[in-house]
């Protein structure tokens, strides 16, 4: 072994990673809240859309959670320019990763809606709310309540996978470490201080979602 | 020298103490009844027994032999000697019942199968399940599955036998068949210690009462002094209640 | 759109399906071994959880410590890492071998965590009655725990190797000539990128719908279970 670490030279350009990260968790989020769009929709066709639209939303919630979302940013990066749309690599990452995680949280929310009672909503219309209502104060909560571990879960999941936003050259966290490296070498210090912190913000963003969790939405989660 | 002696027991579940300074005695081929109102520890005292709830200070003597807790051996050794039914059925829903019976004779006792299997299925002759060997926990009724417990506790060859609440979860009807096979273990001279809320059955059987309220035994005595004539405001109180129901 | 469909007859000549079909073959056993190899160690893992007292602690720590570190780091990033210090230490091994490597270790992270639910999922009162019958960890674990568990841990551990059939496209960018691998190249050699990354995307398909479905037949089936709990 003739491989001794040097940290200094990483840890210089910490900050450099840093705004990487926060790229990362930018890409992430803006997946995430438009996957959940996406979701409502989807969820709301597969439950009450009807044949044609309930089979559409099927299509595509199938076709995206099989396949790899890489070969969907591919394809939309490097395919879609033959049918003349041109997508730069930030948006292409940016609409193929919503896209995907729009499958995911479309099943999600669906058994969300699944987890409702009869006896719930019938419960909420004998003591006398009308049927809005019922939808805002018992329907929506209970939703949420039943849904948020696995969306939090969700999040974190997405926020991982923004990293192959780097293939493409999109300059967050895994791209400026892949950066770093072409200019530095030291490889293995790079990837530990870019793992470090990846585990830092799924860590900070885990606690944030458990407490709002446990505190703001009443579900149960464990953090360990 | 007692049996099986206690001594200021301590136990607590966080901030919440649930045995606090338990002291008593039992006699080898004694039976001795806890009762007291829900909550006041009585489980959780016999779970502390079988080292299932740690125990934060005091004293558990078996035969002279002062247990430690925290060694792992010691409570080998003692839980050697013990068995516990519980509250809940708990048996083994992958398994039937003549397994069930046999499996920790035959894997932790290390006795011959064939030796086991035949006590397993005398064990549950005797409480009257010798045509359910070969069903499984979730097929029986609660009666039966309690008894099945029964029959497990029983083929390890405990010196005391510890009883939770064994008829609690049953129907009026189902309670008879369980008590019966209690009733033949005790004329067999089995050491036990019973927690019941069959008050006719606890008069009936034990040799002494002891009385639990909030985490403290407030009286402990023969069923008559306990029943007939309780010295204490608290233990008057219960007994009050549980005889006018 | 006319010289996509123009190319199709060369795309599948007989080399190039032979090619492709291999990649996807690669991906294939890339996913199994490390799904294979990771539920072994995250078995172990799960099972070093569940043991007690001071003698083990420094395993059981190292044990969460390992699951909370790579179930947060990035697959690809763990690639890299795995590949680098391979290098670093002179490690003469295949990227294939790193891609393994690598997939083991988050999958021994992930299903770790899976099989702790499933042993979770076994009513306690059953572990205690064990116990105070004197059951050791390992029979209570074998005898007991997972012949009831196993039912609730493998539908999640088939999802999780879904997951990792998709996860290994990331291994193409090591040079794993896989799936994805094999449409850069049919990319790289001219072809429309239409048909390389659109054969991709349907061959992942072919392997993973299937499968997909049978591990919801695995649940249903599984989910209907003898031993109702009371
Ligand atoms: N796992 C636990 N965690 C925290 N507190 C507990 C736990 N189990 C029991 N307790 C508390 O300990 C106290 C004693 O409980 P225990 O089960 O020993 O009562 P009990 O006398 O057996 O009552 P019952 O007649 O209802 O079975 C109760 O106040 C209970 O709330
Ligand atoms: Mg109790």
């Amino acid at each position: 072994m003739n491989y001794t670490l040097q940290f200094g030279q990483v840890i210089d350009r910490l900050p450099y990673l840093a705004g990487g990260a926060w790229l990362s968790l930018l890409l992430a989020t803006l997946a995430f809240f438009g996957g959940m769009i996406i979701g409502v929709f989807g969820a709301m066709a597969k439950l009450f859309g009807g044949r044609i639209l309930a089979g559409i939303a099927n299509i595509y919630v199938v076709f995206f959670t099989n396949t790899p979302a890489l070969v969907q940013v591919y394809f939309l990066y490097f395919a879609l320019p033959s049918f003349g749309i041109i997508l730069p690599p930030f948006e292409a990452v940016l609409i193929g990763l919503t896209l995907n995680s729009g499958a995911y949280l479309t099943e999600i929310q669906r058994a969300g809606f699944l987890s409702i009672h009869r006896n719930e909503v019938e419960a909420a219309e004998t003591i006398g709310l009308s049927q809005m209502q019922s939808v805002w104060y018992v329907i929506v909560p209970h939703i949420v309540r039943t849904l948020y571990p696995s969306l939090s879960n969700q999040y974190i999941l997405i926020t991982l996978g923004t990293s192959m936003a780097a293939i493409f050259g999109v300059e967050e966290l895994t791209g400026r470490a892949l950066s770093l490296n072409a200019e530095t070498f030291r490889s293995i210090e790079i990837f530990v201080i870019t793992a470090g912190l990846y585990i830092a913000i799924t860590l900070v963003a885990n606690v944030l979602l458990v407490f709002l969790g446990r505190y703001y939405f009443r579900a149960r989660m464990r953090l360990f | 020298m007692d049996f099986l002696g206690i001594e200021n027991l301590k136990a607590r579940y966080g901030e919440h103490v649930v045995l606090n300074d338990i002291s008593m005695t039992v006699e080898k081929g004694e039976i001795v009844s806890l009762i007291g109102p829900s909550g006041s520890g009585k489980s959780s005292l016999l779970r502390a027994l079988v080292g299932l709830l740690p125990v934060e200070s005091g004293e558990v003597r078996l035969n002279g032999e002062i247990i430690n807790y925290r060694d792992k051996q010691a409570v080998k050794r003692l839980r050697d000697r013990l068995a516990i039914v519980f509250q809940q059925y708990n048996l083994f829903q992958n398994m039937d019942v003549l397994r069930n019976v046999m499996l920790a004779p035959m894997k932790v006792k290390g006795w011959p199968r064939e030796e086991c299997e035949r006590e397993a299925t005398a064990l549950l002759e005797k409480v009257g399940l010798g045509a359910k060997l070969h069903v499984y926990p979730d097929q029986l009724s609660g009666g039966q599955q309690q008894r099945v417990a029964l029959a497990r506790a029983l083929a390890l060859r405990p010196e005391i036998l510890l009883l939770d609440e064994v008829t609690s979860a049953l129907d009026p009807e189902l309670v008879n068949e369980v008590l019966d096979s209690i009733r033949l273990l005790a004329s067999e001279g089995m050491t036990m210690i019973i927690v019941s809320h069959e008050m006719a059955f606890v008069r009936e059987v034990s040799s002494r009462v002891s009385m639990m309220a909030a985490g403290s035994i407030v009286e402990i005595g023969t069923p008559d002094e306990i029943f007939q004539n309780p010295k204490h405001e608290r233990a008057r109180d219960f007994v009050g209640k549980i005889l006018h129901r | 759109m006319h010289s996509i469909f123009g190319q199709l007859p060369r795309f599948l000549s007989y080399y190039n399906l032979e090619f492709i079909l291999q990649a996807a073959l690669t991906t294939l056993l890339l996913s199994i071994s490390g799904c294979v190899f990771g539920f072994i160690f995250g078995f172990g893992i799960a099972v070093l959880r569940e043991t007690t007292g001071p003698l083990w602690l420094p395993l059981r720590a190292a044990a969460v410590l390992f699951v909370e570190i790579f179930r947060r780091i990035p697959f690809l990033v763990t690639l890299f890492l795995v590949f680098y210090a391979c290098q670093a230490l002179n490690l003469d091994i295949s990227v294939f071998a790193v891609a393994v490597a690598s997939t083991c270790i988050i999958g021994a992270a992930f299903l770790s965590e899976v099989v702790r639910t499933g042993f979770d999922a076994i009513p306690s009162q059953e572990r205690e009655a064990a116990a105070a019958m004197n059951f050791t960890l390992a029979q209570t674990l074998f005898l007991i725990v997972i012949p009831q568990a196993w039912r609730v841990i493998l539908p999640p551990t088939f999802a999780f190797f879904l997951s990792f059939i998709k996860d290994s496209a990331l291994a193409s960018q090591l040079g794993v000539v896989e799936l994805t691998y094999s449409a850069k190249v049919m990319n790289n050699k001219g072809f429309s990128p239409v048909l390389g990354f659109g054969a991709a995307l349907i061959l992942y398909f072919a392997i993973s719908y299937p499968l997909a479905r049978f591990g919801l037949y695995l649940e249903q089936r599984l989910g209907f279970s003898r031993y109702r709990k009371p």
